[in-house]
């Protein structure tokens, strides 16, 4: 008892600096887990929580029926596909080749613009992306009909649509993962590359054998992360760059939640549905994890 | 130190690879500048030049009409404004809560893997879009600034980052002030958080970036014009136009309501703080990186 009291006299301030965080943490994150109640509620905004009937799992068996669901799933599913196929592999052949760069001052530029379009936001970028992929004025289709080239529907056609929208992730996200890589290489063992150079292989030769084994550990546990995360989409990407007439693409999950809950107050489905995504990209994520400690014996939670 | 690890050694004979490279990373760059060149150049250039295709990366029949336009209206500057001081004050307030919460948690502190449960369940699971949306309806806090900045006071991935950051300081110091008699509050100002600095600055400056990008928050919670943030404003400014840009293909009434370079002008608005600071930031964000190996 004594020694307790001891305790607390010396560290009170230290609890006391806990307090407001706590409060934080209780309100704002756990405060909105009390609100899933109502996936399993008719839920009526005056009677709130409390006073809403229950109807157990009614909500979902809706969310289940509703054709729009399964369409913002399989873009989910689709987006995030064609990103990994695409948006995953170019930082990795973009730290290779800035890798290989032998002017620092030149390499230090490079990676300062390449990292530019990751601070921007995705508003800015759909702004800019809406103007240079305007069909009319565009200066990608002025360039294209100087080619002799007719007009791409880049924002109105939705297969279009999605070669739009990928290279804009590309554009947006691929020197800021560089970052990762090039530290990766760094850890590389420099008595390889001399070796390898003493065996007579050339840059390319180095770059394919020494340099991409050395990263493929964090090559594989961010491939293993980014497929784990395969159900879970941002909202800004998707909502900004899309529009009515590639709705049939663009809608995901999150823009789907967002327009059900908010837009149309069906707050109950719409919280059903953002459970369901929850659920299911916590189990994904568990999974990931643990093939990823498998593999490389060192997990990422 | 070793980054160049391929390129020391042929630094004397230059490859044709070596230039074919150099040629590649080239084009990337200015493939990533491109863009930005091209939305500058639109808003200082004339509609005319524009519509007709003429400008490219260097404006044509340069004027600043349209940035003329954009100040009159008040209304974007006003909300370039409020952003600032939002995200300034963000900032701080994030700041001091996140240092207030990871210095308990960098010591050996009873009950500490409670809270740490606490804060890291929060990372992988959460209430959702809609559970947030009616918490802060019921806290009246919908079209309030407060909205913008309460619910994001405290990011945890940054809270991991400081703790394991206040953690690998050299033990020794704060070690020598308790004994001398300093109390925890007195040993975290003048000891802890002078160390520190380098993970404030570059945490200070995830948390002003994100605030000064947020969007779906301001979306979901701010109604009233007034209040927008630069985000939403610019938003606004652009779907405002969609109507007639790329969803009505029918070319002749195309622009007739914002011309292209006014959303250029607003674009930029939104853009040239990012790109003021940005250059000699850039290193922070990269030793943040590395702090914490953050992914994204």
């Amino acid at each position: 008892m004594k020694s307790l009291r001891l305790y607390l006299y010396r560290n009170w301030q230290l609890y006391a600096l806990l307090i407001l965080p706590l409060a934080f943490f209780l309100v704002f994150k756990y405060g909105p887990m009390y609100g899933i109640l109502i996936a399993f509620q008719d839920y009526n905004l005056f009677k709130g929580v409390t006073g809403s009937e229950w109807v157990g799992l009614d909500v979902f068996r809706e969310v289940f029926g509703m054709s729009g669901f399964y369409e913002a799933l399989r873009n989910t599913f689709m987006l995030n596909l064609l990103d990994l196929l695409v948006s995953f592999p170019a930082p990795i052949v973009l730290a290779l080749m800035l890798n290989e760069l032998a002017g620092r001052r030149f390499k230090k530029f490079a990676q300062t613009v390449l990292y530019l379009p990751h601070f921007l936001s995705w508003v800015i970028i759909g702004g800019i992306m809406f103007q240079v992929f305007a069909t009319k004025t565009g200066i990608v289709n002025l360039l294209l009909g100087r080619f002799g080239i007719d007009p791409v529907p880049f924002l109105t056609d939705k297969y279009a649509w999605l070669v739009t929208y990928l290279a804009v992730g590309v554009w947006q996200s691929a020197g800021w993962g560089t970052i990762i890589y090039l530290a990766a290489i760094t850890g590389v063992n420099s008595e390889l590359y001399e070796a390898a150079s003493v065996d007579g292989a050339g840059r390319l030769r180095r770059m394919w054998s020494v340099t991409l084994p050395g990263i493929r550990p964090t090559i594989v546990m961010l491939l293993i992360l980014k497929i784990g995360e395969i159900v879970q989409i941002g909202f800004d990407r998707p909502y900004v760059l899309g529009n009515v007439s590639v709705r049939d693409f663009s809608e995901v999950i999150s823009t789907f939640v967002y327009k059900t809950g908010i837009q149309t107050a069906q707050y109950s489905i719409a919280t059903a549905v953002g459970l369901f995504q929850a659920v299911v990209g916590i189990v994904l994520l568990l999974l990931a994890n643990a093939i990823a400690k498998k593999i490389t014996d060192n997990g990422v939670l | 130190m070793m980054a160049d690890n391929g390129g020391r050694m042929a630094a004397r004979r230059r490859t044709p690879f070596e230039y074919i490279n150099v040629i590649l990373i080239i084009v990337m760059v200015i493939l990533c500048l491109a863009p930005l060149l091209h939305i500058a150049s639109m808003s200082l250039s004339s509609n005319r030049a524009i519509l007709s295709g003429e400008v490219s990366v260097l404006p044509r029949g340069i004027n600043l009409e349209a940035y003329r336009k954009v100040f009159q209206d008040n209304s974007m500057l006003k909300s370039l404004g409020l952003t600032v001081l939002l995200t300034a004050g963000y900032t701080f307030l994030a700041m001091l809560m996140t240092i207030a919460a990871a210095y308990p948690l960098s010591k050996r502190l009873k009950g500490r893997s409670v809270f740490m449960f606490l804060i890291l369940f929060t990372m992988f699971f959460s209430g959702g879009t809609i559970p947030d949306y009616l918490l802060i309806r019921g806290l009246h806090l919908t079209n309030h600034i407060g909205s913008l900045i309460l619910p994001a006071l405290i990011n945890p991935f940054f809270l991991l980052i400081l703790i394991s950051f206040i953690r690998s300081l050299p033990p020794g110091l704060s070690e020598a002030a308790e004994i001398d008699g300093c109390s925890p509050m007195r040993t975290l100002t003048r000891i802890v958080l002078p160390l520190s600095m380098p993970a404030i600055a570059t945490l200070s400056l995830f948390y002003a970036v994100g605030r000064w990008n947020g969007f779906m928050d301001a979306l979901m919670y701010i109604t009233n014009p007034k209040l927008y943030p630069i985000q939403l404003k610019l938003y606004q400014v652009i779907v405002n136009s969609m109507t007639n840009d790329p969803l009505s293909m029918q070319g002749d009434q195309l622009v007739s309501i914002m011309p292209e370079s006014i959303k250029a002008a607003s674009i930029m608005f939104a853009t040239v703080p990012i790109l003021i600071v940005y250059p000699w930031l850039q290193k922070y964000f990269i030793s943040g990186v590395m702090l914490g190996s953050i992914k994204e």
